[in-house]
């Protein structure tokens, strides 16, 4: 038996950020473009969302390998799901299967930090956020990925949603306009970009709303 | 008295907290991080002179903390010096240097050599054993015509027609092996070590915003801060975003803090 070297690590971290938003009839999904590693650009037009369903976009950033093996675990749950409901899963659902999915590899988790975006099937915008091992909440809005120590504090500024304890519990959804919240989208990723290395290149817009799905595409700084 | 005079300090780095920081590392407190100007530097000869460049970026690990920051360091006149690594070791050791050249025209009353900052800056650098962590792309024009220099942290030098240096060295590396040439003009100097930076701003995270360019020819000298802006911001909402100024009134009724105490004398009054 060969000896494992005790340095060795099997994760890398490709850098990137999420946001997504989420409003009455709609939701925004985004993400940046770029891949990296280090101090190298390994991309600068890299797909960071997924849409696994009409009505749910995943967001992801962290280390890639590791996103598309999950991306595609999802993939094909939601071809079995389709096969025996005849149906697209609803985004709660994709939440919970997402949920259990990173939970089901607790002791060697996959190192993707996602942002799940859809709509609810009342037409209402819905995220869920999550950590790498499956612990997830729905919120009104959420950003992950190497910007989102930058990006928080702004939406948490923008978009003051009310506490999830309060009884009865208030809807998360924010107040903006679709158009604003595009808007309030784009800046911050102009902003995060300016100060965190791993972000930029290019900004991918997902919109959900009763219309269907449409994408929008921004330029962000290159260096 | 002769006490006193050996406390006198000697000058220098002060080691006191080095076996104290050495205990607490091993019991797994974090040093503190520097900041760091992940770079591109680059420099080099041409017709009449030298031409240093260097990009404006610094970075505290995956966060820029100046946007705007000045890498071309002045040693002297007729000398000036690109610094990358630790941004308080590259600042430190070329105002020591540039010091210690201005006290040595004061005293031979010429112009310093570029051979003479060399010098001065590896012997430092070698004596502390690459601990100061600064690489440096060390160029200028004096009696014997043009320098240019590379400085290693840990004080090996390299003399060089054209040089790079920092996280972006061989992005700006590869642009300088394929276009340079003996005998360029001013301006294709500029644009050539210009395009270097470029390629550092855009293919090294470490290396971003401006470009900044130093031509040093015989007894001139023009420094072109900010010569090139090649990221400007890609958007700018029309909405601004403004913060309240107001303050939430949550309480008016003042509570003092400590019940008023009655003082009564125990004792005899005082006699009058």
């Amino acid at each position: 038996m060969t000896k494992q070297h005790a340095n060795w690590s099997p994760y890398d971290n490709n850098g990137g950020s999420c946001v997504a938003i989420a409003g009455a009839n709609y939701c925004v999904i985004a993400a940046d473009t770029r891949m990296s590693t280090g101090y190298s650009i390994l991309t600068r037009d890299y797909s960071k969302i997924c849409k696994l369903a009409d009505k749910a976009v995943l967001a992801s950033s962290g280390f890639q390998a590791d996103v598309k093996a999950l991306q595609k675990h999802l993939a094909a749950k939601h071809l079995i799901y389709q096969h025996q409901h005849n149906k697209q899963m609803s985004c709660p659902a994709m939440a919970q299967l997402l949920s259990n999915t990173l939970y089901y590899k607790r002791f060697f988790p996959y190192y993707a930090f996602n942002v799940l975006g859809g709509l609810d099937s009342e037409g209402k915008g819905c995220v869920f956020t999550y950590d790498a091992v499956g612990s997830y909440e729905r919120v009104g809005y959420s950003s992950q990925g190497s910007g989102s120590t930058l990006i928080i504090p702004f939406l948490d500024n923008q978009l003051k949603s009310p506490s999830p304890l309060l009884l009865p519990a208030v809807d998360a959804v924010t107040p903006l306009s679709e158009a604003e919240a595009i808007d309030l989208v784009k800046t911050v990723f102009a902003s995060a970009t300016e100060r965190d290395i791993y972000t930029g290149d290019r900004l991918e817009i997902v919109v959900l709303n009763a219309d269907g799905t449409r994408y929008e595409y921004m330029e962000l700084r290159k260096d | 008295m002769s006490q006193a005079a050996i406390d006198v300090p000697k000058g220098g780095f002060s080691f006191d907290l080095c076996r104290r920081n050495d205990m607490l590392a091993k019991k797994g407190v974090q040093q503190p991080s520097y900041r760091k100007t992940g770079t591109t530097i680059v420099g080099l000869i041409f017709q009449d002179g030298v031409i240093l460049g260097a990009d404006t970026r610094a970075t505290e690990g995956p966060i820029v903390c100046d946007k705007n920051c000045e890498k071309i360091h002045y040693m002297a006149p007729n000398i000036y010096c690109c610094g990358a690594g630790t941004a308080a070791d590259t600042e430190a050791v070329t105002d020591m240097v540039s010091s210690q050249l201005q006290l040595h025209r004061y005293h031979t009353g010429r112009e310093s050599r570029v051979v003479t900052a060399l010098t001065l800056l590896k012997k430092h650098l070698f004596s502390y054993q690459g601990h100061v962590s600064a690489a440096l792309v060390l160029g200028g024009v004096d009696v014997t015509g043009p320098h240019l220099h590379t400085i290693y942290p840990h004080g090996s030098t390299d003399t060089l027609p054209f040089a790079t240096m920092g996280s972006g060295s061989l992005a700006a590396m590869s642009i300088f092996e394929s276009k340079y040439k003996e005998g360029l003009t001013r301006d294709e100097g500029i644009k050539l070590v210009t395009e270097a930076i470029c390629s550092g701003i855009f293919n090294d995270l470490g290396s971003g915003s401006n470009v900044d360019v130093c031509v040093i020819t015989k007894g001139h000298k023009e420094y072109l801060r900010n010569h090139l802006s090649p990221t400007p911001r890609t958007y700018v909402s029309a909405k601004d975003y403004t913060f309240s100024k107001k303050t939430e009134v949550l309480l008016t009724k003042i509570i003092p803090l400590t019940e008023k105490v009655e003082v009564i004398e125990a004792g005899d009054a005082m006699e009058e």
